[in-house]
């Protein structure tokens, strides 16, 4: 196994909630209680969960956003809260991250080139005064954009882009980790499927470690490695993707991949939906013992008194890490793993480069732009509108008739 | 899907193919601007009372302090177009370099304002917790006191003089003295509004310094709303200047300011309505063209208008 770079032990975050006019602190929110994992180079760890459940404020606490509760974040062994001023923007050079909104996380005031040269302006010793120009427009290169709009601004992009820019800002660096905070959930599925390959392009070419976090299940299995799931501020399971998409051993995780839409209609009614009951409980007040007891059908009275370690429990094929006192594994028909599945040609283009730009170089090359329209006519002249499965229609007609 | 977008390539060349130059903000909102006919009236007459205040000779060759008392209250004629008043003056002239005064203080008073205020304000939006308490509740304080009594207190107990700057910058510390806690309120609004944005985060992330998170990230983003209001200040700050004068407080008749003539000609307001109606004309003129202005100036910056 790589070596271990990026290392969290026992994170907690509480949050004073304050009252009256004194300000007196009445209790806490409990957003991150004791949450450890340790990221390896070059890997992807997935964290997902329900909204609310402390993932956004794990990824600020990794980043040295908010300062931890308690607990230690440690790079390379190297404990990052001790650290002084100067040492934290050293290690700040390390770990990076990219934000969720593409329309919050640009400033809208500075150019591309200006967003993404400023980490070389802060830390100058990266890049010599005279390259960062090319840099910039290197790095635009490498996350698929043309490398003339080095002096637009932000609101020329479209959102896809402007999450391109984001990553190019995060990895102008060269950082070894990148926490990637619900890094698409902000843009439509096709752009969505664009920006994790390109996520994917940039660790194989750079050995990034991504914190990838998400509530998008499918994407999450699409891109880790490894996934953690959260449930109200604790590591509910842990473990290799496979280990617990196929083989969940927590009854939180086995609801939260049931509730996962299955695009397969002759799949729909055929499998076991697990309906939770009642809401997600308040962070400033948990239940005692198991965080998930109120809610699980599997319940005792260990579990609200006995607080389940997140430890080595049997999957049925082997073990990996879960926090349940009542572990087994459940078939839940989940999302199917398309990783290693080529991709269709007729309808996924596996390029990272923008899609949206690609008419832009067109117009300098006089000789590519006819033949590529007539190429298009002909396809579209040779038969417009033929189904693919003339079957099928036969039987739509059918039923209209009915 | 993808067909259509290569057939479509070509006819959106002219636009995506760059290197066209950049639209930023500030040119978007010059763009508006300049389709605004409100904005080309304000500017032109901006143009001319600064014109005035520098060079008062381009308008008359007049002395504005020379008193024919034998042709005092005289009605507007071919000699003196705007008439003369009580000390014989000629209004025309007085018009002209009482410019100097109410621009200097309207200026004057907006720059200090807008420096104070925004200074305060961004320390205390972006600092928080007790600085930010404290700056605002000593805003509150002044913000509490009313501006013509705190002029008041301010220009008298500063000592009298002749010299005509001091006597102007004595107004104008009076009126900065008391009109920068609204400043300093509505910078630290839009730095509070400004801060938790995600590119603020990003730049903190990267290891920026404080000082750099807020000269390239916060106050670019929070300073339209004062750039707006400190354009409409500025014609208040000219009218408190002449309400001042008005009041005899403010500068003193040696020197020529449109509120010590105001003042002047209240006494034959039924009589001689010529003498009040002139310096007053001017002074509404001046304030309407610099709220003209802010109103333009807000509009083209709010994107919200677009």
């Amino acid at each position: 196994m790589p070596e271990v770079v990026l290392s969290a032990n026992n994170l907690v975050k509480h949050y004073p909630i304050k009252k009256g006019v004194l300000r007196r602190t009445v209790g806490h929110v409990k957003a991150v209680d004791g949450v450890s994992f340790d990221l390896h180079k070059g890997e992807t760890l997935g964290i997902v969960g329900e909204s609310g459940c402390g993932k956004s404020t794990l990824g600020r606490l990794l980043m040295r956003l908010e300062e931890p509760t308690a607990g230690t974040v440690q790079f390379e062994g190297q404990d990052w809260s001790g650290a002084s001023a100067r040492e934290t923007r050293r290690l700040r050079r390390n770990i990076q991250i990219v934000f969720q909104d593409p329309y919050t996380s640009l400033n809208p005031r500075m150019t591309v080139g200006d967003i993404i040269g400023e980490p070389l302006e802060i830390h100058p010793d990266v890049v010599p005064k005279g390259g960062r120009r090319q840099r910039v427009q290197e790095l635009l290169d490498l996350v698929g954009l043309n490398p003339e709009h080095i002096n637009r601004y932000p609101h020329q992009f479209s959102g896809g882009q402007r999450q391109r820019i984001g990553i190019a800002r995060g990895i102008a660096l060269n950082p070894k980790v990148l926490i990637c905070d619900e890094p698409v959930s902000a843009l439509d599925v096709s752009v969505q499927a664009q920006v994790v390959n390109l996520m994917e392009k940039l660790q194989d070419e750079l050995g990034l470690a991504y914190v990838f976090i998400a509530h998008d299940l499918s994407v999450v299995r699409h891109i880790s490695d490894r996934v953690g799931v959260m449930y109200l501020g604790r590591m509910a399971e842990l473990g290799e993707e496979d280990e617990v998409y196929s083989r969940p051993t927590h009854p939180y995780t086995q609801a939260l991949l049931s509730a996962v839409p299955v695009p397969d209609p002759t799949l729909r009614g055929k499998r076991e939906q697990i309906v939770l009951v009642g809401d997600v409980p308040s962070p400033a007040n948990p239940p005692s013992g198991c965080r998930f007891h109120t809610r699980c059908w599997k319940a005792q009275d260990v579990c609200s008194q006995e607080e389940p370690q997140l430890e080595m429990r049997q999957d049925g094929a082997g073990g990996h890490l879960s926090a349940c006192h009542f572990a087994e594994p459940r078939l839940v028909v989940e999302t199917v793993d398309v990783s290693d599945l080529v991709p269709d040609e007729r309808f996924v283009s596996s390029s990272t480069d923008d899609l949206d730009d690609v008419g832009s170089g067109l117009g300098h090359d006089d000789s590519l732009a006819p033949d590529d329209r007539s190429t298009v006519e002909r396809s579209s002249v040779s038969d417009p509108q033929a189904p693919a499965d003339t079957s099928r229609v036969v039987q739509d007609t059918d039923d209209q008739q009915r | 899907m993808t067909e259509a977008a290569v057939s479509e390539a070509p006819t959106s060349t002219p636009e995506g193919g760059d290197s066209a130059p950049a639209r930023s903000l500030a040119s978007d909102a010059w763009r508006t601007m300049r389709s605004n006919p409100l904005f080309w009236v304000s500017s032109v007459l901006i143009v001319i009372f600064t014109l005035m205040a520098i060079f008062p000779s381009l308008f008359t060759s007049t002395n504005p302090t020379e008193a024919i008392l034998r042709d005092a209250r005289v009605r507007p004629n071919a000699d003196a177009w705007f008439g003369r008043d009580i000390q014989g003056y000629d209004i025309y002239a007085r018009c002209i370099y009482g410019a100097r005064a109410s621009i200097l203080v309207g200026l004057l008073t907006t720059v200090f304002t807008t420096l104070v205020g925004g200074i305060v304000g961004v320390f205390a939006g972006y600092v928080g917790g007790w600085t930010d308490t404290i700056l605002s509740r000593l805003g509150d304080v002044f913000f509490a006191i009313p501006l013509l009594l705190g002029a008041v207190i301010v220009l008298v107990t500063l000592p009298a003089t002749d010299n005509y700057f001091y006597i102007v910058l004595k107004v104008v510390l009076a009126l900065v003295v008391l009109g920068w806690p609204s400043m300093a309120r509505l910078m630290r609004s839009s730095v509070i509004q400004v801060k938790p944005n995600d590119y603020v985060q990003a730049a903190r992330a990267l290891g920026a310094s404080p000082w750099r998170v807020v000269r390239s990230h916060i106050v670019p983003n929070a300073l339209a709303p004062m750039i707006v209001v400190a354009t409409i200040n500025l014609g208040a700050y000219i009218s408190a200047e002449a309400t001042l004068s008005y009041l005899g407080i403010g500068l003193q008749p040696p020197t020529v300011s449109w509120g010590v003539d105001i003042s002047a000609a209240v006494v034959g307001m039924r009589t001689t309505p010529h003498m009040l109606f002139f310096p007053s004309l001017f002074l509404s003129l001046t304030v309407l063209a610099f709220i003209m202005l802010g109103d333009v100036v807000r509009d083209a910056l709010d994107p919200k208008n677009r």
